[in-house]
């Protein structure tokens, strides 16, 4: 069992607040993913729930034991740095084992334990090797084996790809998903990675300056952000934004006129919108379609087209400056300055009110199973 | 991106200019071979000079009182050198004067520089203050020792056994070698401080917190990661410091003046009493080639234990 609660909790340096009570509650086996901006207190919380950091306020609790004040060796989580922070002058076995050591194992349940994580992640032929003799992808996995074989509750990691390149990364996310799921343990994951985000998770935290913006599997926060700033940081590239105006609304929907021109009948909820409104319309690139100019009441001029293969990121400016981005298939034969039109799939468009709040949709999109 | 050359000429092209970038790189090399010459030269001409003049001073009779008789002798200089009751006595103080003071600031030097290495209020005072003896001129720093501190009638220690009803010790008659030790040594323990604070800076933090998470607790922090961390600093502070006390002399000099009998004595100072007190330049002269040779030893044996943690990465 490993239930992680954090109930209003506050830290400080000095004057400046970086974590603005932070309430979360975390199931056994359960993989979360922080997300957010750079500063935004992601590694903050992580080393306050290690007990690396000292808390101004709040508790945490670890299946039901406080364990706010508790040393960080007590608390019986384990954590994987970005910087890997191998012991230099250890070798890899000696890494491995001096958690185990230090709590006074025996060198037969040492060995034992050492001898299943190296073969778990494939170490056993550098097990007397020094640190500096691996590869960053070897480093990385010492630096998990050295948490594996203390068997902890929990799982820390802080950013533990972010120094790979790009197809060891792919790999050792993959390695990452397998272990989450043949330790069936709970990990708690920081990263930058969006991918990383949105295929290891089960749960995404997004915090913004301090505080959590969204909790939820990967899909809800993909199709029902709550709020613009977690519908515009989820998705790559980006989702696109429009400034409008409400001109009508039943139950069906809510009509919205653009400023780039056309309105649009958006399937919200009616309920708190007048007539008037100032809105957001939120409409990601893989919701556009580029058509012919003339097929389309929607314009833009192309600016810049991405091509990537699979598919073609394309940079549309609306007539009223505002850029656009569409998903369109690798094929596509766009020329910059061309005139096209723009269709827009309202299904999947999200519209947000002035203070930046989604408008709740009238059809939830169904959760995979 | 990759770039292709679209014709045979592109490539010769930069050959020829790789090869007159190695034509400057040459050319370079032999102007800044001229420019350090001189000096070069200087500096051989500095040591062959008096190393040449000291060996042939070693090899005849010369001393100050009979200027005269400067006949040719061979080894008979080094063989009074070796078989003088000084020398035992010098070769043993000298080794033993090292040996104590290499281990005291490595000691206290390794625990100042983890505590300094703490943030607390007055940090930057205190390590400046830590570092400030090294400054102070030998013969300055024995005199103070010797009239300020260690003197059995007016000095601070004295006046401390005094306050708690013991009987002042006059420390350089009583335990003359163990005051030249400690005077030294708080000269050169501000260099080991130096060296091995600097190193402290460099440790790794997460390392730290990945320890603490492993449930290390201090005493295990400071074995496993700190002592590890700073073994190759230590080395290069037993090895500097050992070429600087082979030699030590000013404090002996000005404080018991290699007594009472020859139990200050060392190699360094043996030779300056034969030299200047007894006027035998020749037999000086065989000794300081004997202690030359003896350092160069040391020196040896010093490299081949300490250099192989210097040259082992990491
Ligand atoms: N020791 C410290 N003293 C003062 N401020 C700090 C300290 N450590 C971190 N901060 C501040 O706390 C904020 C959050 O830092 P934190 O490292 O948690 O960010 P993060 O979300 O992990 O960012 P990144 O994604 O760049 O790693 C930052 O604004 C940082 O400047
Ligand atoms: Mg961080």
């Amino acid at each position: 069992m490993a239930d992680l609660t954090i109930t209003n909790l506050r830290k400080s340096y000095g004057d400046v607040e970086i974590l603005k009570g932070i309430n979360l509650a975390i199931k056994d086996h359960e993989f979360v993913v922080f997300v957010g901006p750079s500063g935004c207190g992601k590694s903050t919380l992580l080393r306050s729930i290690a007990g690396l950091e000292e808390v101004t306020s709040g508790e945490i609790f670890l299946d039901g034991k406080e364990i706010t004040e508790l040393a960080p060796a007590k608390r019986d989580l384990a954590m994987v740095f970005q910087s890997y922070a191998l012991y230099p002058h250890m070798t890899v076995r000696k890494n491995m084992s001096f958690a185990l050591e230090l709590a006074g194992d025996s060198k037969d349940v040492i060995n034992t334990k050492v001898t299943e994580a190296a073969r778990i992640l494939e170490l056993e032929p550098l097990l007397e090797r020094k640190p500096k003799d691996l590869s960053g992808g070897q480093r990385q996995r010492v630096a998990i084996g050295r948490s594996i074989v203390r068997n902890p509750k929990v799982f820390l990691f802080d950013e533990p790809l972010s120094n790979l390149d790009a197809a060891l990364r792919i790999q050792m996310r993959l390695e990452l998903a397998r272990l989450h799921h043949d330790l069936n343990a709970t990990m708690i994951y920081v990263t930058h990675d969006q991918v990383e985000a949105m295929t290891l998770a089960d749960k995404v935290v997004v915090l913004s300056q301090g505080q959590i913006e969204q909790v939820g599997s990967p899909m809800e926060l993909y199709h029902h952000p709550v709020n613009q700033f977690v519908a515009g940081f989820l998705g790559m590239p980006k989702m696109s934004f429009l400034p409008g105006k409400v001109v009508g609304s039943d139950a069906d929907g809510v009509d919205v006129e653009l400023m780039a021109g056309p309105g649009v009948r958006v399937p919200v909820t009616s309920e708190g919108v007048s007539i008037g409104q100032k809105v957001t319309l939120g409409v990601r690139p893989e919701h556009i379609r580029v058509t012919a100019a003339d097929e389309s009441d929607f314009h833009g001029i192309l600016d810049i087209a991405e091509h990537l293969g699979s598919d073609t990121f394309c940079y549309v400016k609306t007539d009223t400056k505002e850029t656009l981005t569409v998903r369109t298939p690798g094929d596509f034969s766009g020329a910059y300055g061309d005139r096209i039109g723009l269709s827009l799939d309202l299904q999947h468009c999200h519209l947000f009110d002035e203070q930046g709040m989604a408008i709740a949709k009238l059809n939830r999109a169904p959760e995979p199973a | 991106m990759k770039t292709t050359p679209l014709h045979s000429g592109a490539k010769s092209v930069s050959d020829d200019s790789a090869e007159s970038v190695s034509g400057i790189a040459k050319t370079n090399a032999r102007i800044s071979r001229y420019m350090v010459s001189p000096s070069v030269l200087l500096l051989l001409v500095w040591m062959v000079v008096p190393l040449s003049m000291t060996i042939y001073f070693s090899l005849i009779r010369y001393n100050l009182l009979y200027p005269d008789d400067n006949g040719f002798v061979g080894l008979e200089n080094y063989e009074y050198f070796l078989t003088d009751e000084g020398f035992g006595a010098g070769m043993s103080n000298t080794l033993l004067l090292v040996g104590a003071v290499l281990l005291i600031t490595i000691v206290l030097g390794v625990l100042i520089s983890v505590l300094v290495n703490q943030r607390f209020w007055g940090q930057g005072v205190v390590r400046v203050l830590l570092i400030s003896p090294f400054f102070i001129m030998p013969t300055v720093s024995a005199l103070i020792w010797k009239n300020l501190l260690l003197h059995p009638v007016s000095g601070v220690f004295a006046a401390i056994w005094t306050f708690f009803g013991a009987q002042p010790v006059d420390w350089f008659s009583e335990y003359p070698m163990l005051a030249i030790i400690i005077i030294v040594s708080w000269a050169w323990l501000p260099f080991a401080i130096l060296l091995l604070m600097t190193a402290m800076q460099s440790l790794d933090q997460e390392q730290q917190e990945a320890a603490r998470l492993d449930g290390a607790g201090p005493w295990a922090l400071f074995y496993h990661l700190t002592l590890p961390h700073l073994a190759r600093p230590i080395a290069v502070v037993v090895m500097i410091e050992t070429i600087f006390l082979l030699s030590i002399f000013a404090e002996i000099f000005t404080t018991t003046g290699g007594g009472p009998g020859y139990e200050t004595t060392n190699l360094a100072f043996l030779i300056y009493s034969q030299a200047l007190l007894q006027f035998d330049v020749g037999m000086a002269s065989a000794g300081g080639l004997i202690a030359v040779v003896l350092a160069n030893v040391a020196a040896f044996f010093l490299v081949r234990l300490v250099g192989k943690s210097l040259t082992d990465k990491n």
